[in-house]
């Protein structure tokens, strides 16, 4: 089990985390911004991380931390 | 336990990146690459012009900023006043292979053991998406609005290929950030050339393909999608000089 934290701060809603998760943990939010405007990232299916922190590495931001 | 945490060689400033664009992931490689290897104390970053202009706010070293296209230029004297330090370049397309063209090849011809991180978005990203030497052809600008004409604008520059025909560059290579393996092959190579210079092996050269969500007129997944099937044609990925192996073409 893995558990990953996002920092909604950092974040620009790109996308490329979701893109890169392998269990979909991770979905666009379609009504929550964070102070620049843009939707953040949500770990909406968070029971199902593994912990391979390829989000994180996709992230340009920096804005995930993983712990597993 | 935590299995991934932002490295201490960035710093906690915002990055004022287009979202999607993946110059963030190449500053995290590279700051990682810094600190795994214990150069935290002794290195010295130049900062371009471009979209990166910005990157001495990002890294938690001593940091530079050059003229533009002249990063080569001032790592060169910095390495030779300082030559206990680790001295990296890092450089976009327009920078690093049109208006630096000359300080470029001449420190590669040079030999100096300096390290150059060459961003290449086929695009000028800050000034707003015209067409840089390494634009794919058919590929659309502001500047080749019905994509880029080999009879007009000519054929994109392979710049990896190009220094591979000069003797003195010890190590040069070509990777990508399309996706989570080629993000940490590109991470490998970023740190074998931090390495080389460490060690004082010679000129190192990195080029990591990069997507331009904004200036493509793409999602940033659909950028990436682009970089690995069509980017990934004209600059094909793989290591052009390796002289610790004895690759030499």
């Amino acid at each position: 089990m893995g558990r990953i934290t996002i920092d909604e701060k950092l974040c620009k809603g790109c996308g490329l985390c979701a893109n890169a998760c392998p269990k979909r943990v991770i979905l666009l939010s379609k009504t929550r911004m964070n102070a620049n405007g843009y939707f953040v990232a949500e770990a909406v299916n968070a029971q199902n991380c593994i912990g391979c922190a390829f989000c994180a590495v996709m992230c340009p931001d920096c804005a995930i931390e993983v712990e597993k | 336990m935590k299995v991934f945490q932002k490295t201490k060689m960035l710093t906690d400033a915002h990055l004022h990146y287009c979202p999607g664009c993946t110059h963030g992931i190449v500053h995290r490689l590279v700051a990682e690459s810094i600190e795994e290897l214990g150069l935290q104390e002794k290195c010295i970053g130049i900062a371009p012009v471009g979209c990166a202009v910005f990157a001495y706010d990002y890294f938690n070293c001593d940091m530079q900023e050059a003229a533009h296209g002249r990063a080569p230029a001032v790592a060169t004297g910095i390495k030779r006043c300082l030559p206990d330090r680790t001295v990296f370049v890092y450089q976009g397309d327009g920078d690093l292979a049109s208006i630096g063209m000359a300080e470029t090849v001449h420190a590669a011809a040079r030999g100096e053991n300096i390290t150059i991180i060459f961003i290449n978005n086929s695009i000028y990203g800050m000034t707003g998406g015209q067409m840089a030497p390494t634009t794919l052809l058919g590929q659309k600008a502001t500047t080749c609005q019905n994509g880029r004409d080999p009879a007009v604008n000519g054929y994109p520059i392979r710049i990896c290929e190009l220094l591979a025909t000069l003797d003195a560059p010890y190590y040069i290579e070509r990777v990508s950030t399309q996706d989570v393996k080629h993000v940490f092959a590109a991470k490998k190579a970023i740190k074998k050339a931090l390495q080389f210079q460490a060690e004082g092996r010679g000129y190192t050269f990195v080029e990591v393909l990069v997507s331009c969500p904004t200036n493509w007129h793409m999602s940033p997944v659909e950028a990436l999608r682009f970089m690995g099937e069509e980017c990934t044609k004209t600059f094909p990925l793989g290591v052009y000089r390796d002289k610790s192996e004895g690759k030499d073409d």
